[in-house]
């Protein structure tokens, strides 16, 4: 289209918001109204009262299920160590699952709806409709591990020993860009493909992929995978900020990289696309 | 300048020039071919096409959804430009077909297309109450969108579509799911909307255009047709027609009359439905003196025989039927 230069016509009955909030207030009000938000913070919440729990009985679990059969084999006590890593392996896992299962329909199925297309002739720019579902997204994820965690610091306490909070900041941060980069890279599969399942194919594989990856020495702290470490050792106080050094660093910056180009191409790829 | 010249400069101008796409790359699919339309401030014009003509893909790149692969689209000299986010404001759009959150209420919907056009929460109620009632759903407001009829959801586009008081209306299809009720209204409501937009609609029910446009653009296979005021084109290519009853059990006689005709030079078309045949001529003395003969001399017996008013149907297929029969470009 080409326009000449005048200026645009001035807003009759303005003083709205920015398009940006009035979409992101659309994307909270889905996740509560489709029960997405719900359902999530649902299950992180099981997830972090369950793994303290699962942590300290497990010893008993095992010998409930005829762990005497075992033999010389001990089981140590269980620690507030233990409780952390169970809490940081459950929501490692299944909170990547539930991010590729929220972020892979995100872009495509509007598209599909015809949705996209309606919100895309209002006054509003393509970056501000990814934007602002990214940001739905991140809050719906953040909100539910935040709860995770509070349950699992509360039981950890209980069942364990209180752990000190700031520990726990850090574990929420790290799990957090955690699950954003599965999140991000699902939701660029969404956007560039234009296909939920691929989207969902690009998600599993990068997961798969990223957890091959951090297993191999040396590398694993160029990657995602690299944050698990330091967020259980800090939150189980075990080790400083200061000691973890570039242990802590690298994963971090690798993964803001990595969350920001999916970021990226997303917007370069919708930016060309007609709807 | 008149109250009724006022009100049509409320409208938006749009200028559309070699407007072309091509979809799939060189050698893909060219869906519109070098588009040439001026649509003045304040008219309803009208795009009619069969399936597949460029009325769509017309729409879709005046809204800004698809790239021309040449041409351009001016609006009001680039006030408002659909290709620029920060220059949409002034435009409704209705898809042809509707779907929006099911999972939101109407009014909600409405409101926040409002907000999206950077009204104010407040005056976004307000103008959400009004199109609203506007379009007969005041009552509907509160429910989910996922629960309105297809109908519904029509009047619920052409709400959203108004609530930015736009000067330019794109419309693809708006009556298509409508009631013969819904669909009277919902012409009126646009007809009204004349006063203060420029409508652009597409439609391939004829008697809609006739109801309610100032102009009308003929579309088929990607290419303009014809394009002028509706009156102008009927005057011009809309042909004396003649309507002929026959007795029943007359078939044989109206097959013999249906061949003879097809052979004169003064007949341009002869369309037999059945039961009566329609014959489009194009020298009114010489057919009011001949077919009159051709009809003895077929040995027809005739219960009526009538010169009708040709319509926007006669021109359309007129037209496009004539294009059906040459080789495509």
């Amino acid at each position: 289209m080409t326009a000449a230069a005048p200026a645009a016509r001035a807003p009759s009955a303005g003083g709205g918001g920015s398009a940006f909030g009035v979409l992101l207030r659309k994307e909270l009000l889905e996740s509560v109204r489709t029960f997405r938000l719900p359902i999530v913070a649902g299950l992180f919440l099981f997830t972090g009262l369950s793994s303290p729990v699962l942590a300290r009985y497990l010893p008993e679990i095992i010998e409930l299920a005829g762990g005497d059969q075992l033999g010389v084999l001990e089981i140590p006590t269980p620690t507030a160590l233990d409780a952390v890593d169970q809490l940081v392996k459950n929501l490692a896992q299944f909170g990547a699952l539930a991010a590729i299962l929220l972020a892979m329909p995100l872009v495509s199925g509007e598209k599909d709806r015809g949705t996209a297309a309606f919100i895309l002739t209002k006054p509003v720019t393509r970056r501000a409709f990814l934007l602002a579902k990214l940001v739905g997204l991140g809050v719906v994820l953040g909100a539910s591990t935040v709860i995770a965690v509070i349950a699992g610091w509360i039981y950890t306490a209980l069942l364990f020993e209180p752990l000190p909070v700031l520990g726990w900041l850090w574990l929420t941060f790290l799990v957090c860009l955690w699950l954003f980069a599965f999140a991000a890279l699902t939701f660029a599969g969404s956007v560039v493909t234009g296909s939920t399942a691929a989207a969902a194919g690009i998600g599993f594989v990068a997961l798969l992929g990223l957890g091959i990856v951090s297993a191999i020495p040396g590398l694993g702290k160029f990657t995602p995978g690299g944050l698990l470490g330091p967020a259980t050792e800090l939150a189980a106080n075990t080790v400083s900020v200061g000691q973890l050094g570039t242990n802590l660093f690298y994963p971090i910056a690798a993964t803001l990289v990595l969350i920001a180009a999916a970021i990226a191409v997303s917007a370069w790829s919708f930016g060309r696309q007609e709807l | 300048m008149t109250a009724a010249g006022d009100a049509r400069a409320a409208g938006a101008r749009v200028e559309i020039r070699d407007l072309t796409k091509r979809y799939g790359g060189a050698n893909g699919v060219l869906a519109l071919d070098g588009l040439e339309l001026d649509v003045p401030a304040g008219s309803v014009f009208g795009l009619l096409g069969p399936n597949g003509a460029g009325k769509t893909t017309t729409l879709r790149l005046l809204v800004g959804l698809a790239r021309p692969t040449r041409g351009s689209v001016v609006i009001d000299d680039g006030l408002i430009d659909p290709a620029r986010p920060d220059r949409r404001r002034g435009i409704g759009v209705l898809d042809q077909e509707p779907r929006y959150y099911g999972w939101m209420r109407g009014r909600e919907l409405v409101e926040m297309v409002g907000r999206l056009h950077g009204l104010s929460a407040t005056v976004a109620r307000q103008r959400a109450a009004e199109v609203l009632e506007r379009v007969g759903l005041a009552d509907a407001a509160r429910r989910r969108v996922g629960g309105y009829s297809g109908g519904m959801r029509q009047r619920l586009g052409i709400a959203q579509a108004l609530v930015d008081r736009p000067r330019l209306l794109v419309l693809d299809e708006p009556v298509s799911s409508l009631d013969p009720e819904g669909r009277r209204d919902v012409l009126a409501l646009i007809a009204e909307l004349r006063e203060t937009a420029t409508v652009i609609f597409s439609t391939h029910v004829l008697t809609d255009i006739e109801r309610i446009c100032d102009r009308v653009a003929i579309l088929d296979r990607g290419q303009l047709v014809t394009e002028a005021p509706l009156d102008e084109l009927l005057a011009r290519y809309a042909l004396p027609l003649y309507r002929l009853v026959p007795e029943p059990g007359e078939d044989a006689g109206l097959a013999r009359l249906a061949t003879a005709l097809r052979t004169v030079p003064w007949v341009d078309r002869v369309d037999v439905d059945g039961v009566a045949m329609t014959v489009g001529v194009t020298d009114e003395t010489t057919a009011s003196r001949e077919l009159l003969r051709a009809v003895v001399a077929a040995e027809l017996r005739l219960a009526s025989f009538e010169r009708v008013r040709p319509d926007l149907e006669d021109v359309f297929l007129r037209l496009v039927g004539r294009r059906a029969e040459e080789p495509a470009a």
